[in-house]
């Protein structure tokens, strides 16, 4: 999963409590134990990020088995 | 998982014992692998099977007393299938490729064989084969003993030659004219002084007239150790057709007792054990299953030349009568073992494989979490072996272990914590008792699903049962027994057990089949008994009946597969309903489940659909169950089903057995909303209305996706009124939605919406359980 990008068009999407367009940067996500490094859409001010549906329903998805069955 | 346990239950399922024709044979042919050969029409691969037992194929193809033709279980329907006619063509039809000269080190012992029939040639050729230096001494001019006396139209002196002439490729040394005997010719003490063990085959003649120094038994043959084929010297094996009256000559025995005496010369000159080992050679009986139920009978093919013996058109027709001896017998009936494409004795050792695995990917995880748990298996099994018990130890282990995938059985628990939270938790003795004889326990199913049902039943309890009936809603804790959830289970149980006792321990009534078995299981000192058996037995409510169906199948549950006076007592009630009542082929304790058991469809939903799939293929008529979560699953794919209680009090609906039971979400409410029912209208007890929880918008086409996804209506709450009061979301532009993220547990769950007046319309939610590490870049 690391270094995965979304290769949708990323939607405009604004961080209503900030009011900053959220822009492309690093996040560390995490599953029983083990860390990734992944690009996703964050609010520069606050850092809320936005995980996309196909994102969370594909590749998150099969990795979280994947470490599950570990 | 023990391991000697795994081991024990491993040998235990049938499937791989042979089938009953090459266990009969002695040299077991593998006449069944053969046989499909020739059905696909490869006569070369069908060849090589029967030359691998059979070193001299074309005599044993025209002469064998085929014993595997008695044992053939085709006799069942029609007769056995023509084995040995079928061996005949492989050797008729194949092209037999030249036999390559064997490549085997060289022994420095030598063994003589002593008679040239086929004991001999086959001792000699199996020995030859090992490395050993052999000679051959034949009385006769030529080798072949009995097999010469063959009618030359049967088997032409050409195959013989044939046949033999394999001999010398494996380096045997043959002297003919050459009586053993210390009664004139070469005296058998300088063969026993020249080498280093003797096969002694003599064939048909007197021993006596030989006078070889060996002990002979009252018969006057020679003595013979069973399954060693030693002799009273320690260097001399014998076997063959003197052991026998000439009236029982076998060829294939005289085969058979040249190879099983090679494999204990073999082992003399190895110094190993004569005898270890050696359970299953010669003929034995399999332990293999095999059902004829259902096939339809069928004569042997005939031939049209009886001398000539099958065309390979007649052969291949022949061939298709072959049963293909296979046990499978839990195999077909069960989806979730067909579905993996092997059978219990490989999947015991898949288990315990994944189970003791410490580094690498544990594969067979899904597998371990998608058994019903049903036992139909053992149901059907003709050893009994019980894949439940493995799947529910496997899983506890993998619990123990901290190994369970969290996502497992997540939803199915957090469903069965709801249930005994105090959204639904409940007991109460019935209103003017201050004691309870009985307690009526619906189960939360039953709850969630015919909640207006539950209310009746209660009500015709407390009329037609004296003594006080209580009323107790929770889970039984089935879920965290089928999770494999052991302490989860004991505490669950421990719960109710205290709020039981302290209810008076009355006799427990409950309307749910898995409710009955666990309590049964893990209340040892209670008394229960299901709603089914106060209905047969008391009079029924006036019948509320609209305009139904009369005729019903009935589909027994999983839990209760084995209790036969609970299904007596449903088809009491329907008897006294005045209803129809079909069994279906696979009923009472061949029921199957119907994908819930065992927490099946949270582990599997593609398994769990073709289980349920296959239970509702097999009757056009509308079903009858009593059991919640059997009705939804069947009603959920288009199969006309109702509860039995539907029959007894009709539901507002007007055609109820096309109902679709509720969703995840409707079964917190439906359970919730019948506990404040209960109170207020039973009890009379003032309950506050719930917190008003936000109004949500959601149309039939993202229920359908929250289901699949098994996210709840209360998650999405829980995610909009998290976003509303900290202000952490996001807009989209391009749409104007809102997008927002909540993890109340282990679940982050996201929820695309709208303002909708003072509610919200949800156009999208999906979960993941990895976690973001969020705000930590600033």
């Amino acid at each position: 999963m690391s270094g995965e990008k979304n290769l949708l068009p990323e939607p405009k999407l604004t961080c209503e409590k900030c009011k900053i367009q959220m822009s492309l940067g690093k996040v560390t996500v995490s599953y029983l134990g083990s860390e990734f490094p992944i690009e996703l859409l964050r609010c520069p001010s606050c850092g809320t990020v936005f995980v996309p549906e196909e994102l969370a329903t594909g590749k998150m998805l099969q990795v979280e088995q994947a470490l599950e069955d570990k | 998982m023990d391991h000697d346990h795994a081991r024990e239950r491993e040998m235990q399922c049938i499937q791989e014992w042979p089938p009953a024709c090459t266990a009969t044979c002695p040299v077991h042919v593998d006449a069944r692998g053969m046989i499909a050969s020739i059905v696909k029409g490869d006569y070369a691969a069908a060849f090589a099977i029967f030359h691998k037992a059979v070193p001299f194929p074309s005599i044993i193809s025209r002469i064998c007393n085929h014993p595997c033709q008695v044992a053939c279980k085709r006799i069942e329907v029609g007769e056995a299938i023509m084995i040995n006619a079928l061996e005949k063509a492989c050797a008729d039809y194949s092209e037999r490729p030249a036999r390559k000269k064997s490549f085997v080190s060289k022994k420095d012992k030598r063994v003589a064989v002593i008679g040239a029939g086929l004991s001999g040639l086959t001792a000699a050729f199996d020995l030859a084969s090992k490395g050993y230096m052999i000679e051959i001494f034949e009385a006769k001019e030529r080798i072949g003993g009995r097999v010469r006396d063959s009618d030359e139209r049967i088997l032409s002196r050409q195959a013989i030659d044939d046949d033999l002439s394999v001999l010398e490729i494996v380096g045997v040394t043959i002297h003919c004219n050459s009586q053993v005997s210390n009664n004139g010719g070469i005296p058998f003490g300088s063969i026993l002084e020249g080498f280093d063990a003797i096969y002694l085959g003599p064939g048909p003649v007197s021993i006596e007239s030989l006078r070889l120094d060996l002990a002979l038994n009252p018969d006057g043959h020679i003595e013979i150790a069973p399954t060693t084929y030693a002799t009273s010297d320690n260097k001399v094996f014998s076997g063959g057709s003197h052991r026998y009256s000439p009236s029982r000559y076998s060829p294939i025995s005289s085969m058979s007792d040249g190879r099983l005496a090679a494999v204990s010369i073999d082992r003399f000159l190895q110094g190993a054990s004569l005898t270890a080992g050696r359970d299953l050679e010669g003929s034995y009986k399999t332990k293999l299953y095999t059902s004829t139920k259902g096939i339809e009978p069928l004569h042997a093919v005939p031939m049209a030349d009886r001398t000539k013996g099958y065309t390979q058109e007649e052969a291949a027709n022949e061939a298709r009568r072959c049963l293909n001896c296979q046990c499978l017998e839990c195999v077909k009936v069960c989806e979730y073992l067909a579905h993996y494409g092997s059978y219990p004795k490989r999947y015991v050792r898949e288990i315990y494989n994944n189970d003791s695995i410490i580094m690498g990917m544990h594969q067979s995880n899904c597998m371990v979490n998608t058994c019903a748990l049903c036992s139909l298996c053992e149901t059907v099994c003709p050893v009994s072996l019980n894949m439940a018990d493995i799947c529910l130890d496997a899983r506890q282990s993998m619990v123990k272990k901290g190994k369970m995938p969290p996502s497992a059985h997540d939803f199915a628990l957090r469903d069965m914590a709801f249930s005994n939270s105090e959204a639904f938790l409940l007991s109460r003795h019935q209103p003017g008792f201050s004691t309870s004889k009985s307690i009526f326990y619906p189960g939360c199913q039953l709850s969630a699903s015919s909640p207006g049902q539950v209310a009746k039943a209660y009500g015709y309890l407390r009329q037609n049962i004296s003594g006080g009936v209580g009323l107790m809603l929770g889970c039984c804790g089935a879920p965290a027994e089928w999770a494999g959830e052991k302490d989860l289970m004991e505490k669950t149980m421990g719960a109710f057990a205290k709020e039981w006792r302290q209810m008076g321990s009355p006799r427990i009534i409950t309307a749910c089949s898995s409710c009955y078995r666990v309590f049964k299981d893990f209340l040892k000192d209670a008394e229960v008994e299901t709603l089914w058996s106060i209905l047969a037995v008391h009079q029924l409510p006036q019948s509320e009946q609209k305009t139904m169906s009369k005729e019903f199948a009935v589909h027994d549950t999983c839990s209760t597969r084995y209790d036969e006076s609970i299904q007596d007592n449903i088809r009491c009630i329907l008897g006294k309903l005045g209803v129809q009542v079909t069994e279906l082929n696979d009923n009472r304790h061949l029921t199957t489940c119907c994908s819930y058991g065992g927490l099946m469809s949270f582990a599997n939903s593609e398994v769990a659909e073709k289980v349920v799939r296959r239970r509702i293929g097999e009757s056009d008529i509308d079903y009858v169950t009593y059991c919640a979560m059997c009705r939804d699953n069947f009603s959920a794919r288009g199969k006309r089903a109702l509860h039995i209680l539907d029959l007894i009090w009709a539901p507002d609906e007007r055609d109820p057995a096309a109902r679709k039971g509720p969703g995840f979400s409707d079964r917190h409410e439906n359970r919730a909303k019948l506990k404040t029912q209960l109170l207020r209208e039973v009890w009379e007890e003032k309950v506050a209305d719930e917190e008003k929880a936000l109004e949500l918008y959601i149309d039939t086409e993202m229920r359908v996706l929250m289901e699949k996804r098994m996210i709840l209506a209360e998650d999405v709450q829980k995610v909009i009124s998290h976003a509303e009061s900290t202000g952490e979301k996001i807009i989209d532009s391009a749409t104007g939605h809102l997008i927002a993220h909540y993890k109340p547990v282990s679940v982050t769950y996201w929820v695309e919406y709208a303002t909708h007046g003072s509610g919200f319309t949800i156009h999208n939610t999906y979960s993941h359980r990895m976690e973001l590490i969020e705000g930590t870049t600033k």
